[in-house]
C-alpha cells in the first residue's frame, strides 16, 4: 500500500517536472547523435608534404600516396616543407632531396602519425612495409613529441582541461543553487548589495579555490602523471585558471535555470558531454566541415587547444593568446548574463 | 521626498500576479511611522508577498510602493530597512557569529561598531551564549531568533518581520515583544505578519488581508467596535469576509 503510494507520488513528480522527463528521453538521443558524428565518419586522411628533386622517382611515390588517400603538397626545398609542418599545414613531410629519404612527422596526434608513417613506408617500398624491412633505412624525425608519445600524452592536455572545467562547473552550479533554494540569496538581496557585487563576490570566493585547483591540476598532471610537457608551467596554470573561471561563471549562470541539485546534474549531458566530443579528444578532421564549426562556441575547445599548444608544442603566450582571450571573453559574457539573470530575484 | 509626517510605507493600488494568479489585488495600505503594525491573514492570503514588495525584493505588476519617501524598489532605501524572512535564511554550515558578521558587513558595519552591534542584538534575543555555535546545531526557535537579531543589526528605521515569533516559546516570545515595543518607542516603524490573535491585540494598528485583498484596517479597538466583536479573533472572522471593509 505504502509502496504503491510512493510509486504514485514519484510518477506524479516526474510528470510535473517536464525537463527531467525531456532529459530522460531526449538527452540519450542527443548524445548518441553526437557519437555518430564523431565516430561514424571516415578515418582521417593525412596530408603529406613532398620535397622533391627533379628527375627522380617522385612521381610514383606521389601517385601511390594519393591512391592510398593522402593529400599531397609539393615543396621546392626542405626549408619551406619544414615551415609548413610547423604551421600544421601538413601532418608529415617526406624529404627526397637528400641521400636517403627522410621523414618528419608533426607528431602531436599519435593516430595521425601512425597513419602517415604507414602510408609513407608503403609508398617508398611497396610490400616492404608489412615485413618492416624499411625501418632500418628510413630516418624518421618528430617535430613534436616522439615515437613513444602515447595516446594518453596526446589526450592528456584535453583531459586536464576537461576535469578542471567539469568539477568547477558542478560545484559552482550547486552552491549558487543552494543559495537560492535556502532563501539566503533572497535575504542577501534584501540588503543594499548590487547584483554585480553578488556575482563578483562569488567570482572572488570561488576564484581562490579555482586558482588552487588550477595549480594542483597543473602540478599533478606534469609531475605526478608525467604527462608530456614542453612549455611553461606558469602558462599551463594560467590556461587552467581561465578555463576554470569560464566553468565557474557558466555554472552559476545555468544554476539560475535549475530548481534543484538534480537539475544541475541534468546539465552535464547537455553542456559538458558535447564539449568533450568537440574539445580535441577525438580527431574531427573527418567530420563534416559545417558540423565542426560547432566547437567554436565551446569554451573547452579553446582551453584544450591552448593546453595542447603549451604541453605538446611548447608554445608561448605569443601563439596561445587568442585562445586565452576567447576564454576571458566567455567568462565576462557569462558573468554579465549572471548579473542580468539575478533580475529574476530582484529587479534592481 | 521623505518627511517625518509621511507614512513610512505607502502602497497604492498594488496588484501582483504570479503566473495567472493574482496574489495581491488592487491593494492600498499605509504603514504609519513610529508604530507597530500587524498584518493579519490566513496562510496564502498574500502577506509574505506584501512584505517582499516593501523589502524591495519583489516588484508590483501594477500600482506604486513608496517606502521611506522613495518609490520601490530603490537600492538606497534597503539600507534603512531590516528584513526578517519567513524562512530562516541562514548559512547552516557557519557559526552564528559568521552569519552576523557577513550580514553586518553587507550593511556597511565593521570594526568595533560591528562587534558592539553583534553583542547587543544577540543579548536582545538571548543567544549570547551561543554566538560561536554552528547554526546547524541551532533549534528552530534559536534560528528564528538569530534571523531577528540579523534584521536588527544595522538599526533600521523600518523593520519588516515575516512571522517573527513562530516556533518561539511563550516566555521568550514575551521578552521579544517587550523589545519590539521598546524599539517602537525609540522611533522604529515595525510591520509584522502574524496569525496569532493575542499578538495582534498588542499592535498599534492592524490590517486584515484575505485572498490578496485588504478587508479592514485600523487600531484593534476600532476594528472591534466596527465589527461589534469582543475580540480581534471575532473581528477578524466577521471582517474577513470583507463585509465592513
Amino acid at each position: 500500500m505504502r509502496t504503491r503510494a510512493l510509486a504514485y507520488r514519484i510518477i506524479r513528480q516526474f510528470l510535473r517536472d517536464k525537463r527531467t522527463l525531456a532529459l530522460l528521453f531526449l538527452a540519450p538521443l542527443l548524445v548518441l547523435t553526437l557519437m555518430n558524428f564523431v565516430f561514424g565518419g571516415a578515418s582521417p586522411a593525412p596530408s603529406i608534404g613532398l620535397v622533391t628533386v627533379p628527375g627522380t622517382s617522385q612521381e610514383t611515390v606521389s601517385q601511390q600516396l594519393r591512391q592510398a588517400g593522402a593529400t599531397i603538397r609539393g615543396y621546392g626545398d626542405s626549408k619551406s616543407g619544414e615551415t609548413a609542418l610547423e604551421h600544421g599545414d601538413i601532418d608529415a613531410l617526406l624529404d627526397l632531396g637528400g641521400a636517403a629519404p627522410r621523414i618528419a612527422l608533426e607528431g602531436t596526434d599519435p593516430a595521425v602519425s601512425k597513419a602517415s608513417l604507414g602510408l609513407l613506408q608503403q609508398a617508398l617500398s611497396p610490400g616492404a612495409a608489412a615485413s618492416g624491412s624499411m625501418d632500418g633505412k628510413l630516418q624518421v624525425d618528430y617535430l613534436h613529441g616522439s615515437a613513444s608519445l602515447s595516446s594518453f600524452d596526446a589526450f592528456g592536455p584535453v583531459l586536464v582541461g576537461l576535469f578542471g572545467f567539469f568539477f568547477v562547473f558542478l560545484l559552482a552550479g550547486v552552491s549558487f543553487l543552494r543559495e537560492r533554494t535556502t532563501g539566503t540569496l533572497e535575504r542577501l538581496l534584501a540588503a543594499p548589495i548590487r547584483r554585480w557585487e553578488v556575482v563578483a563576490g562569488y567570482l572572488g570566493g570561488f576564484g581562490l579555490f579555482t586558482l588552487l585547483q588550477a595549480a594542483l591540476i597543473a602540478w599533478y598532471s606534469t609531475s605526478v602523471l608525467g604527462l608530456y610537457m614542453e612549455g611553461s608551467f606558469w602558462l599551463l596554470m594560467l590556461v587552467n585558471l581561465l578555463l576554470a573561471l569560464t566553468a565557474l561563471t557558466l555554472g552559476t549562470l545555468l544554476s539560475t535555470y535549475a530548481g534543484n541539485e538534480f537539475q544541475i546534474i541534468q546539465f552535464i549531458p547537455l553542456v559538458i558531454v558535447p564539449q568533450v566530443f568537440f574539445s580535441g579528444l577525438f580527431n574531427l578532421d573527418a567530420m563534416n566541415e559545417w558540423l565542426r564549426h560547432i566547437r567554436l562556441v565551446m569554451p573547452l575547445y579553446y582551453g584544450a587547444d591552448a593546453l595542447k599548444g603549451v604541453m605538446l608544442r611548447g608554445e608561448g603566450l605569443a601563439s596561445i593568446w587568442p585562445d586565452l582571450a576567447v576564454l576571458f571573453g566567455f567568462s565576462l559574457l557569462f558573468a554579465l548574463l549572471n548579473v542580468l539573470a539575478l533580475k529574476k530575484q530582484r529587479s534592481i | 521626498m521623505d518627511h517625518p509626517t509621511l507614512p513610512a510605507a505607502d502602497l497604492r493600488q498594488i496588484t501582483r500576479r504570479l503566473g495567472n494568479r493574482e496574489v495581491l489585488r488592487n491593494l492600498s495600505l499605509q504603514i504609519p511611522r513610529g508604530r507597530l503594525t500587524g498584518l493579519l491573514g490566513p496562510s496564502g492570503s498574500g502577506k509574505t508577498t506584501l512584505v517582499k514588495l516593501l523589502a524591495g525584493i519583489d516588484k508590483a505588476d501594477e500600482g506604486e510602493v513608496t517606502v521611506l519617501g522613495r518609490s520601490m524598489p530603490a537600492l538606497p532605501v534597503l539600507q534603512r530597512i531590516g528584513y526578517m524572512a519567513q524562512s530562516d535564511a541562514l548559512y547552516a554550515d557557519l557559526t552564528a557569529k559568521d552569519n552576523l558578521v557577513f550580514f553586518g558587513k553587507l550593511y556597511g558595519l565593521r570594526g568595533s561598531r560591528l562587534q558592539e552591534r553583534i553583542a547587543a542584538v544577540m543579548a536582545l534575543v538571548a543567544l549570547d551564549d551561543h554566538l560561536h555555535k554552528s547554526v546547524a546545531a541551532y533549534s528552530g526557535g534559536m534560528k528564528r531568533r538569530l534571523s531577528l537579531a540579523i534584521s536588527l543589526l544595522h538599526e533600521p528605521e523600518l523593520l519588516l518581520l515575516d512571522e517573527p515569533t513562530v516556533g518561539i516559546d511563550p516566555v521568550l516570545r514575551q521578552s521579544i515583544w517587550r523589545e519590539l515595543l521598546q524599539l517602537r518607542d525609540g522611533g522604529t516603524t515595525i510591520l509584522m505578519t502574524t496569525h496569532v490573535m493575542d499578538e495582534a491585540e498588542k499592535c498599534d494598528s492592524i490590517a486584515f488581508i484575505r485572498s490578496g485583498e485588504l478587508t479592514a484596517a485600523g487600531s484593534p479597538r476600532e476594528l472591534m467596535e466596527r465589527s461589534g466583536a469582543s475580540s480581534i479573533e471575532q473581528a477578524f472572522i466577521a471582517m474577513g469576509e470583507g463585509v465592513t471593509a
